[in-house]
């Protein structure tokens, strides 16, 4: 397996990105530079990590999501290839189109960082298949800017699709969009690309693999990944 | 030649920032303040004088990158 974690100036989260990658997908991972026009050869996952690329100026992910870089993820995303987007990740992805609607200010105006509870809504892609569907996992948040929002119709069709990832939950497994932490509509914290080879996500698994640290329930997404890609090799 | 682009959100997007200057200025004490969006702007210079070329190119502009139309909206204005 053999990831590219795309540097943007302001990303901060790269070398975490980087070491979940190695240590629980054991994969190879380039750090590739925003300005760089072509990925590694053989690069099978895309990883936007997360930060805040261009300090959010102009809105989070607005200029990332037009470096130079980008043409080269499109092309891969556009074959089939994996993209993952964390947090500013999946900022940048639906504002560069990769993904539809776009994450506004979090309703309460606040920055929230704490762990919330998250269900897996379908365990059968590459992203959740170590996971089962509607496990709930504690996983950390981080954002100021985490408040998904689209059209009505694009949230249908989201819906209808199946495109949802994962939703913010109660601890009882229980969704309310009204209890989220950040107001996203239907309670979602990550969405799927049409052929579902790209996620964004505004939760941190990179942040939960390591008991010594804190829980593990990051870990199945990464695991997943390399089973994915074993699989398909 | 001149040109200010004024971004805005939506009318159905809710803004919370525009909210939280709203209560800030009831607040204050500002009378008659019936609501407030928050929106942005930006002053651009072109270069020529060919007003066609430059609405054209703040489209261009606007569409690709100064606004996100899912849930923006913005309109130019040319310097007299």
């Amino acid at each position: 397996m053999k990831s590219a974690v795309i540097l943007f100036p302001g990303s901060n989260r790269e070398h975490d990105a980087a070491r979940a990658l190695k240590l629980v997908a054991g994969s190879n991972v380039n750090i590739v530079w925003h300005g760089e026009s072509e990925l590694p050869k053989h690069t099978d996952l895309v990883v936007l990590p997360g930060g805040f690329s261009y300090g959010d100026y102009l809105r989070c992910g607005a200029i990332a999501a037009r470096a130079n870089i980008m043409g080269a993820v499109r092309a891969h995303a556009e074959k089939g290839g994996l993209v993952l987007g964390i947090c500013n990740g999946f900022q940048i992805l639906c504002e560069a189109g990769l993904l539809p609607g776009v994450l506004v200010r979090n309703a309460k105006l606040r920055f929230v960082c704490r762990e919330v509870f998250l269900r897996v809504e379908r365990a059968d892609t590459a992203f959740t298949r170590a996971y089962r569907k509607n496990e709930l996992l504690r996983i950390p948040i981080a954002h100021g800017e985490g408040n998904y929002t689209a059209d009505e119709t694009t949230i249908k069709q989201l819906e209808a699709e199946g495109r949802v990832a994962f939703r913010y939950a109660r601890a009882d497994g229980q969704i309310d969009q009204a209890d989220g932490p950040n107001g996203a509509i239907n309670g979602i914290a990550g969405i799927y690309s049409e052929k579902l080879n790209v996620l964004g996500m505004m939760p941190h698994p990179e942040n939960n693999i390591e008991a010594q640290i804190g829980r593990t329930d990051g870990r199945g997404l990464f695991e997943s990944l390399a089973a994915a890609l074993k699989a398909a090799a | 030649m001149k040109a200010r682009v004024i971004v805005t959100l939506k009318s159905a997007v809710l803004d919370p920032q525009g909210k939280a200057i709203e209560g800030a200025l009831r607040s204050l004490g500002v009378s008659g303040v019936q609501s407030v969006r928050q929106g942005k702007v930006f002053d651009v210079e072109l270069a020529g004088n060919d007003r066609a070329s430059a609405e054209g190119a703040l489209k261009e502009a606007c569409d690709r990158l100064l606004a996100n139309t899912v849930i923006e909206t913005y309109k130019v204005e040319f310097a007299e």
